[in-house]
């Protein structure tokens, strides 16, 4: 159904409206607690019983991802449409159904680079949270120069043979399944690559946690030792793999740009210039007294602002189908910088205590400020780092040449 | 908020474009500036007036339709991109805005038009010292019973040097630094007791300081209310300081593109001096800052034409961020075309001397910052 004029968007609207009233669950209109985001999968466990409900619900509808076309199970809605949603959703403060880099990154490449078989196969289990994808993208020797992977594919007839180490797997020993890059040719560099899906319980599969500077692991070593994989599970053409991934590693910075990365605020935690009025204190006239961070704050602030602008900017220019290519490199280099600068003003403000590691004395919110500090490093670093986006940005967009 | 330009603020933004690249380019300025003309240009004028830029935010009647302040942004932009100097942000813009915020309708009646033909030209005597500071204004004005004789000095008046009619911000009550009291008077360049200092300047657009000795004004000179000058003159500036960043954008882009040219033709070491990563990165940073500024400049035009609450917010977001970036991009622009940067028969300099101008006018970066932290509450 197209509705192609604001009388039609306005019956979708009210349509909406009545749908989420009846089928969103009340807690699901409160703020989320960290320990209740759902992330799906066969294994899933769900804290509070109606986040399983509102997942079910939605997915069932394709709301998950409401752009997705019906055939495969998505919500088939125009991009009208899906803002009239997603303002809807707003308006009753509705979290999320369902986390998952199957919606944000491997569910838009399949769609593009997949065949019909492929689609019919993983795109509904994607929206319906059934289930949990991780990457395999970078390895221990190939990071920024993510071309350079060796992890090893061989043809063996029937099927085909996986040897070699992945790293930084985000939550692969949660995942049910894998989108990986993997070697189909070792005489050429990125010609030589495909990408493949397969199954995290295969036989030869291992993932090991990492423990982070934060405390946490969110990553994994992920390795691979004769893991057999049926050839209806290579997506897009043999040594075709490259095309794809960089493609997924566009809706991977848009996606991190997008959240401003996972972890920002958060429940209860304030901004950087509420806790140096706390810790610091004000003059008469209300500035915060320290006037040299006081000025850094304001820095943050302005960039934090003429970052959110340049988005909306920009999805106003893409929707008006004006052309601004590129723009994924731009994004994820100011929001990791964005991010940072907060988090180290957050640190600054709090003084002692935001330097607080465990128990008792520091305030709750405080260390979770801590911990964020410290994994909100890894935002120049992961999904490309700053320097592979600046060159991204110098070489693709400015069109600078490669040194000979 | 639309960041997406209509037809006709597409096609005023072309022609702008096109005028300033065919007749205005950067040797124009240079050639005004070897004959001594200090950016008084009556050529210039007629074909600003022929295109109709002076009148774009004027309506033709009552409550019709203009291009907005949007549309002047294009000019401006434009006019920023060879540092062609214009009368176009004090006539067009200072002007226009502190007549239909605060002017009598006999004043709009009389000045309007003439502002919207190109037959008058205005200047915004404001800053009475080397920093700007809105409301630190000493000149005085008294009741004198057929109207107010004013007395001081206001310093480097933008084009100030050849403007018909000066805006006068003067004290009609308190002291220096009070926000009340400050009133706003219109004044002929040719009246009595006024002395103009024409300022040979960094930029080659030239200023002028200007005496007021027991000048003579009647009541009718007064725009808005005595003493509440405050109210027509904060909204004004809000809308200069926009305007202004919207030159300043124009001049980083120009500043940049020809940087970038540079890099892809300069070699060195038997390579493109574009092909080593320092360059790169930091020319990549610089467009990611453009790209940035870019948004905030055209927030802060769409917000004045819809009437948003958050004008004075979002005009020091943009002066603070397009005076950051004209500067990094001026100083980036002379650096990494090494010698010949230094040199006058480029064109480098004349973006970084004319960058320092636009910085200082309307507020500074850091008097942004400042504002912007206040009004958001710390």
């Amino acid at each position: 159904m197209a509705y192609d004029n604001a009388e039609q968007l306005e019956e979708f609207r009210v349509e909406a409206r009545k749908w989420l009233e009846e089928n969103c669950p009340p807690s699901m209109r409160t703020p989320m607690a960290d320990d209740e985001v759902v992330w799906g999968g066969r294994n899933a466990t769900f804290k509070n019983p109606e986040s399983k409900l509102w997942l079910d619900r939605m997915g069932e509808k394709g709301w998950t991802s409401p752009e997705w076309p019906k055939e495969y199970g998505g919500g088939g809605l125009t991009r009208a449409e899906a803002r009239v949603l997603e303002q809807e959703l707003r308006r009753i403060k509705a979290r999320p159904p369902l986390f998952s880099f199957g919606l944000w990154m491997f569910g838009p490449a399949l769609l593009e680079f997949g065949n019909h078989e492929q689609k019919l196969r993983f795109i509904p289990d994607i929206l319906k949270g059934k289930t949990r994808w991780c990457q395999g993208y970078s390895e221990p020797g190939a990071g920024s120069d993510l071309a350079g992977l060796q992890t090893r594919c061989e043809d063996k007839g029937g099927h085909y043979l996986i040897n070699g180490q992945k790293v930084w797997t985000s939550y692969a020993d949660r995942a049910d399944w894998i989108f990986c890059l993997v070697r189909t040719d070792t005489s050429a560099k990125h010609e030589g690559i495909s990408f493949i899906l397969f199954d995290m319980k295969s036989p030869g599969v291992e993932a090991r946690p990492i423990q982070l500077i934060s405390g946490e692991s969110p990553f994994c070593e992920t390795f691979f030792t004769d893991v057999k994989v049926p050839k209806d599970q290579l997506v897009g053409r043999l040594n075709g793999g490259w095309d794809i991934a960089k493609r997924l590693l566009q809706f991977e910075r848009s996606s991190i740009s997008a959240g401003g990365f996972g972890g920002t605020g958060g429940s209860g935690i304030l901004g950087p210039e509420d806790y140096a009025k706390q810790h610091i204190g004000t003059d008469e006239a209300g500035r915060i007294l320290d006037g040299d961070l006081r000025g850094r704050i304001t820095d943050h602030r302005m960039y934090a602002k003429a970052f959110s602008l340049t988005v909306q900017r920009q999805t106003e220019q893409a929707k008006a189908g004006q052309a601004v290519g590129h723009t994924a490199s731009i994004l994820k280099y100011g929001a990791a910088k964005m991010n940072q600068d907060r988090h180290e003003l957050l640190i600054e403000a709090l003084g002692t205590e935001g330097l607080g590691w465990d128990g008792e004395g520091f305030d709750k919110n405080a260390k979770k400020v801590t911990r964020q500090w410290l994994r909100s490093k890894g935002n120049s670093i992961e999904g490309g780092t700053s320097e592979i986006n600046l060159n991204v940005i110098a070489k693709r967009v400015l069109g600078l040449k490669e040194h000979q | 908020m639309s960041f997406v330009l209509t037809e006709d603020q597409e096609m005023l933004r072309e022609t702008a474009m096109s005028l300033v690249q065919g007749e205005l380019p950067v040797s124009h300025l240079r050639a005004l500036r070897d004959k001594g003309a200090n950016g008084n240009d009556p050529e210039t004028r007629r074909k600003l007036a022929e295109l109709g830029f002076f009148g774009v935010i004027i309506p033709d009647e009552p409550g019709a339709e203009t291009f907005g302040l949007v549309g002047l942004g294009q000019i401006l932009e434009a006019q920023g991109r060879t540092l062609a100097a214009t009368p176009l942000l004090q006539t067009a813009l200072i002007a226009a805005c502190a007549l239909q915020l605060g002017g009598t309708p006999a004043q709009k009646a009389e000045w309007l038009p003439k502002i919207a033909a190109g037959e008058a030209t205005f200047a915004l005597a404001l800053d009475e010292s080397a920093h700007f500071s809105p409301y630190t204004i000493a000149t005085e004005a008294e009741r004198d019973g057929q109207g107010f004789t004013l007395n001081g000095l206001k310093k480097y008046v933008p084009d100030g040097h050849y403007a018909d009619v000066f805006i006068v911000a003067a004290r009609t009550f308190g002291e220096a630094g009070d926000r009340h009291g400050i009133s706003l008077f219109l004044v002929p360049s040719t009246a009595k007791g006024v002395t103009v200092t024409a300022l040979k300047t960094v930029d080659s657009h030239g200023a002028a300081h200007i005496s007021f000795e027991d000048v003579h004004v009647p009541d009718a000179a007064l725009i808005g209310p005595a003493d509440q000058g405050a109210d027509i003159l904060d909204p004004v500036i809000d809308r200069a300081a926009i305007g202004m960043s919207a030159e300043m954008l124009g001049s980083a882009q120009a500043a940049f593109d020809m940087t970038l040219d540079y890099l892809n033709n300069r070699k060195q070491f038997g390579q493109l001096i574009g092909s080593f990563q320092s360059l790169q990165h930091r020319a990549a940073k610089m467009f990611v800052e453009l790209e940035m500024t870019r948004s905030c400049v055209a927030a802060a035009l769409g917000a004045v034409d819809a009437g948003k609450a958050d004008v004075a917010e979002l005009a020091s977001l943009a002066k603070a961020k397009a005076g950051e970036l004209v500067h990094l991009v001026s100083n980036e622009c002379v650096q990494m075309h090494g010698g010949i940067g230094m040199t006058d028969a480029a064109e480098p300099g004349f973006y970084m001397k004319r960058a320092r101008v636009q910085e200082a006018l309307y507020g500074s970066a850091s008097w942004h910052r400042d504002r912007y932290a206040r009004l958001n509450g710390f």
